[in-house]
């Protein structure tokens, strides 16, 4: 029982920041059809901004020059989260995956491989190979007791956080105009543009937010991880198997597939440490196997 | 994708940008090129320091993998996962080693990873060939993670990040001493690369080969001429996992080591970085692109131990950006320009 719930614990603090890492990756997939490897990067820069920031204004835990109350620490993970989404998301957008659209899906998929290595180097360029572990937010909440067992409370608020994303993911694209236009760019890009939809800028708001997204995971589990250079690796490829699992281009899915690689990999953790990889590849192949489009991918008609 | 949407998808593939070079049989003049290029490697090598051996005989192995994924790219299939292969080639000759083999020669454990590598392609292509695009990718990185977790976490089977040793004994009966060990090595890879690309330069002219290219302009129509896709892509799948593994089990013989990393996802990224890199317009590309890939990786890496990925990422983009035909187009612009302009 006890072992059951700590399965639970943490396979639910897994599955928030694979959520919120996979919810972006599957939008921007949704929307332009591009798998953005590049993805992994937007979460270690937000890794790297937040535990920085954190690190900068209250060194050794302690307030610093500025002086701040420690519990603006959460703000300053979210302020990094949109730094990096908002600057770096356009910028990469821009600049480089706007220029490859409309090369089919293997184009994009390498340039993005290689956005990804140069950003690998630029992350080590800024920040140092030194890890950053700013771990104050994650300190300041203690730990609470259920069942008699100790649990951090932080991981709680991630998962507070992949919540509260989802649910403004869902109003975004189901109660704004924004919304609307992506709704109708995924239908058919061609009429869109006929319609006087200016797609490219869809595009741009899209992966922007997907951006946001990866680097709101990243920057809100640096408190709980030492940031150290080739975070972006592991994420990337998880965000892949969680993905696929839950069907490309649909956030339902996504939510559904970190769940259960979430869970799978607590409980493999648990029982079965030597498989804590090998069950998450396997139930991506598995359900590759089966249902290519994953479990909630439909036939075809609309993802998201 | 069905074959439904495939043919909905039709005008906006004749749309796409395809390499200009896409043709399967070789200008004479890039043969006559190549022959030239082989004997020169083959006279100079002698004269080389062991540094340099060790990176081409690296570099031509490699080569031989990014080949095997060409071959692929030709029907517009990227494989995201042939570190699948190249691992399954290269700790197969550390396992026939570790596990007391009888045979410590390094020809026949290349032939044996070779050979397992070719079965888990046969294995594999069965399912895999039905898939197309982003889910062809997609479930090979899948298949080369498995590969890579059990390689990782089975420690008591695979030394786990340790890795395994794959030192053979000697090479087709001969017993080098440690000064001569490179350039024995480095003549066996050579051999054997130079008789797989002429086997690959006769497979491109080949109906299969003719085949993979008319996939890659319209599925459809092959099925409809009478064809069978999924056949085509099944042997070349198998055809280019052989090659993976033959990669793998040479790069593990000249290394000396293996380790789970050749599965990892990256391992595969960076073949198909060097396919695009090199080109798909020629058999000879992907290994012009192995070597052009080793030496600036090995530069990089000495100037500059934290940009090199930097560096790379950049040539990478600026050919997919500005000449999609990788660096053997511009080799060939280059020698249609020195010839006048006139012949293409």
């Amino acid at each position: 029982m006890e072992q059951l719930l700590r399965v639970a614990v943490d396979g639910l603090s897994f599955a928030s920041y694979l959520f919120l890492v996979s919810a972006g990756l599957t939008f921007i997939y949704g929307v332009m059809r591009i798998l953005n490897v590049a993805h992994g990067s937007l979460y270690g820069l937000g890794a790297y901004m937040a535990a920085w920031l954190v690190l900068r204004l209250w060194p050794g835990g302690a307030p610093g020059a500025l002086a701040l109350p420690p519990v603006w620490s959460y703000g300053v993970l979210l302020l990094a989260a949109l730094i990096i989404g908002l600057v770096v998301g356009p910028l990469l957008e821009r600049v480089f995956i706007q220029r490859v659209v409309d090369r089919g899906e293997v184009i994009p998929l390498v340039l993005t491989f290689a956005l990804f290595l140069m950003l690998e180097d630029i992350m080590k360029l800024i920040w140092g190979v030194n890890p950053l572990g700013a771990d104050l937010p994650y300190a300041m909440l203690g730990a609470v007791s259920l069942a008699g067992v100790n649990y951090p409370v932080y991981p709680f608020l991630l998962t507070g956080v992949a919540v509260v994303a989802a649910a403004a993911l869902w109003l975004i694209i189901n109660r704004s105009r924004f919304g609307k236009l992506v709704i109708a760019v995924i239908a058919d890009r061609e009429v869109s543009r006929a319609l006087g939809i200016d797609v490219p800028r869809i595009y741009t708001f899209a992966f922007t937010l997907g951006a946001v997204l990866a680097a709101l995971g990243g920057a809100f589990s640096a408190p709980m991880i030492s940031v150290v250079p080739g975070v972006s690796v592991e994420v990337i490829i998880l965000a892949f198997a969680v993905t696929t699992i839950g069907g490309l281009g649909s956030i339902g899915g996504a939510a559904i597939g970190a769940l259960l690689v979430g869970v799978l990999r607590a409980a493999a953790v648990h029982y079965v440490p030597e498989l804590d990889l090998f069950v998450i590849y396997a139930l991506m192949t598995a359900i590759l196997l089966v249902k290519p489009r994953g479990l909630f991918g439909g036939v075809e008609v609309r993802r998201i | 994708m069905t074959l439904e949407e495939r043919s909905l998808a039709a005008p906006e593939l004749a749309g796409r940008r395809l390499p200009r070079a896409l043709g399967l049989l070789e200008a004479s003049g890039a043969v006559r090129a190549a022959v030239a290029v082989l004997v020169v490697l083959a006279l100079v090598a002698p004269l080389l320091p062991g540094w340099l051996l060790f990176l081409l005989t690296v570099a031509f192995a490699k080569g031989l993998v990014v080949l095997g994924v060409v071959l692929l790219l030709r029907g517009d299939l990227v494989s995201f996962g042939h570190g699948l292969f190249y691992a399954a080639g290269a700790y197969t000759v550390a396992f026939a080693l570790r596990w007391g083999v009888p045979v410590r020669d390094a020809a026949p454990l290349v032939l044996l990873g070779t050979l397992v590598a070719t079965v888990v392609a046969a294995l594999v292509g069965l399912f895999i060939a039905r898939y197309r695009g982003i889910f062809f990718g997609m479930l090979s990185t899948a298949f080369t993670m498995i590969l890579y977790s059990l390689l990782l976490k089975l420690y008591w089977l695979t030394g786990g990040t340790d890795g395994l040793a794959a030192r053979p004994a000697g090479i087709l009966g001969l017993q080098p001493a440690a000064d001569t060990l490179r350039l024995t090595q480095y003549y066996f890879v050579l051999v054997l690369t130079a008789a797989v690309t002429y086997g690959a330069y006769r497979l491109a002219a080949s109906p299969l080969g003719y085949l993979m290219r008319a996939i890659y302009d319209n599925e459809i129509r092959v099925e409809y001429m009478g064809a069978s896709v999924r056949q085509a892509i099944y042997r070349t799948y198998v055809i280019s996992g052989a090659l993976g593994g033959l990669g793998g089990a040479l790069a593990a013989v000249a290394v000396g080591h293996v380790a789970p990393d050749l599965a990892y996802w990256t391992s595969s990224g960076e073949f198909v970085f060097v396919a695009l890199f090199g080109g798909a317009g020629s058999v000879f590309a992907p290994l012009l692109g192995a070597v052009v890939f080793e030496f600036v990786r090995n530069y990089a890496f000495k100037l500059s131990p934290y940009t090199w990925q930097l560096l790379l990422g950049s040539v990478l983009v600026l050919v997919i950006l500005f000449a999609p035909g990788g660096l053997w187009s511009l080799l060939e612009r280059l020698a249609q320009r020195a010839r006048g302009g006139k012949r293409s």
